[in-house]
């Protein structure tokens, strides 16, 4: 990390200006607050302030049925909602002890690898605009709305999805659902492949993202890290890789690293996620091929949300519906710590549970939060365009840092 | 390098803090215990820098609140080993008119907005830290929300009370 600069106060020729990066600008990406100092260009010192989106989500979570904590979830990290359903119907798997299917299993990776190849576009495509070159933006566009084409193909919704229950998912892929995503899986290997072509070894593109923010590993692991970021810093911490859930141990995939921690490591380390995350959605369609096509979800109908149509026509299933809806069903009293891998990193779910209606207690280790708490004091020495850029590469989500 | 289970771990940390690891469990294989204030700082040195355990990384700090106990706020911390791929959750209680934690920030920086979020929602003083302020809810904020005596229930809403369900 660069040093801090040291100004001396009496010198006529010295005079800092305060700029307010903030709270709404077309820069931050997201409503927060950056008060700099500058010596011209360059920052000498800086202040973040969040908390403008703050939605209380730990405590609204205190009052609601686990079900009804869905929603709150997409609301997160709104570019890879699904990741964040998934996770906390995971968790809450976990405290139940409920054993998915396989073929569940290679559903919600297929959904939860295409969430992150929809989040890293967004991410990576705006890295290109926040340095002057908008056509991969638009260009790439296209192919996160085929995602949440599919999405709505299989849950209704496209951005805060609600995709899934717990136990698996609320219906089956139907035929349009699989058809749509081989047509996504022919159609975007050739444009991420021209994506990349446009800037990863574009002159102005290198020049503005090289050696601009770099940090070292040990920063990282210190400001606790996660994701694409910290791995480009050169530390291999996956969470699928390293403690792997939902099946995804029984795939075969590598964990892309950079080598110097900077804005371009992070772009390219994105990039290599991407094409990793098409090999495990086609691992898993291949799998999902030998498994019955009948079953979307675990066989627990205790705590599976049935259908509308079953709870009109069916007395167990009423009642069941009934029960889990109002939270009468038995939990046990105790707790569970839950990480999966989501866009930005480890994203965590800590719950606490007394077997009432709702968690006793519940904390997400959101990992834009954590993230980007190094903001402000790696922009010191930094000239103010390259801090704009960092803050994209950083990929913060003002929902999931505020929560 | 392998994976170090749970006994072992708990055997490197009694070695060090025999008398003062309490309440050892294994929620879901997660090695849980309790600790004393004094003892915190001690033992997350020891945790992060024993060569053969090696929990360099913080992945989290937060709190409770379990009003009706004699210690009612909890801070929790969880560490992940990267290296033996091993996590491990240390609670410590303290009172409530004494609400006072030294801070990790000596650490790790990251501890740094984990605790002002914790001091935030529950009022946990980390003493040391450097800039300990509120950082979600606004300065002028009076209450620490998240604990249990501010409920969020709509009071007009009479449909969702307990004794409606016998409870």
């Amino acid at each position: 990390m660069k040093t801090h600069l040291l100004l001396d106060d009496n010198d006529p020729q010295t005079e800092l200006s305060t700029l307010n990066l903030g709270p709404t600008h077309p820069a931050t990406h997201g409503v927060f607050q950056n008060v700099l100092q500058l010596d011209g260009e360059r920052i000498v010192s800086g202040v973040s302030t969040i908390g403008y989106i703050h939605r209380a989500f730990e405590k609204i979570a205190e009052h609601r049925p686990f079900y009804q904590i869905t929603p709150l979830t997409d609301r997160m990290n709104y570019c890879s909602s699904p990741i964040n359903n998934m996770g906390w119907h995971m968790t809450v798997e976990k405290l139940l002890g409920i054993q998915t299917p396989k073929r569940v299993d290679y559903m919600r990776i297929i959904i939860m690898e295409l969430a992150r190849i929809a989040d890293h576009l967004i991410c990576n495509s705006v890295l290109g605009v926040d340095t002057g070159a908008t056509a991969g933006f638009f260009y790439v566009m296209e192919y996160r709305e085929a995602i949440y084409e599919i999405y709505e193909e299989i849950c209704g919704s496209r951005l805060t999805t609600n995709i899934g229950r717990i136990g698996g998912f609320e219906r089956n892929f139907n035929h349009i659902a699989f058809a749509k995503l081989r047509k996504f899986l022919k159609d975007f290997p050739p444009v991420l492949k021209e994506f990349e072509a446009l800037l990863t070894r574009n002159r102005i593109f290198i020049d503005r993202t090289r050696d601009v923010a770099a940090v070292t590993p040990e920063d990282a692991l210190s400001y606790s890290w996660s994701g694409p970021i910290l791995r480009a810093t050169g530390v291999d911490y996956d969470v699928r890789a390293m403690e792997p859930y939902c099946s995804y141990g029984d795939l075969e995939f590598e964990v892309p690293v950079g080598s110097n921690g900077d804005v371009y490591n992070r772009f390219l380390v994105r990039n290599a996620e991407m094409w990793q995350s098409l090999r495990m959605i086609e691992q898993s369609l291949a799998k999902i091929e030998k498994e019955p096509s009948d079953i979307f979800h675990a066989d627990v109908p205790e705590f599976y949300l049935p259908p509308k149509e079953e709870v009109y026509n069916n007395m167990e299933a009423l009642i069941y519906h009934f029960k889990i809806v109002m939270g009468e069903i038995d939990t046990p009293r105790t707790e569970v710590y839950h990480a999966v891998e989501g866009g930005n990193g480890e994203l965590g779910f800590y719950l606490v549970n007394d077997g009432g209606r709702s968690p006793y207690r519940l904390h997400f280790r959101r990992p834009s939060f954590i993230n980007y708490s190094m903001y402000a004091p790696m922009s010191r020495g930094m000239l103010l365009s390259d801090a704009i850029i960092n803050m994209s590469s950083l990929n913060i989500i003002a929902g999931e840092l505020d929560a | 390098m392998g994976k170090i289970t749970n006994e072992e771990l708990l055997t490197s940390i009694k070695a060090k803090f025999e008398a003062d690891v309490t309440e050892v469990s294994e929620p879901f294989g997660l090695l849980t215990f309790e600790i004393s204030r004094e003892k915190i700082i001690e033992l997350l040195t020891f945790l992060k820098t024993d060569p053969k355990l090696q929990f360099i990384y913080l992945t989290d700090i937060t709190a409770i609140h379990y009003p009706e106990r004699e210690k009612p706020i909890g801070v929790i911390y969880h560490l992940h080993s990267l290296v033996n791929n091993v996590r491990v959750c240390i609670k410590v209680f303290v009172a409530d008119g004494d609400v006072h934690m030294p801070t990790a920030t000596v650490l790790w920086n990251g501890a740094n907005w984990m605790e002002r979020e914790t001091y935030d929602f529950f009022g946990v003083v980390f003493d040391g830290h450097p800039d300990l302020r509120r950082i979600l809810n606004v300065d002028d904020m009076t209450v620490f929300p998240m604990r249990k005596e501010y409920p969020l229930e709509d009071p007009n809403r009479v449909d969702k009370r307990d004794y409606f369900f016998g409870r």
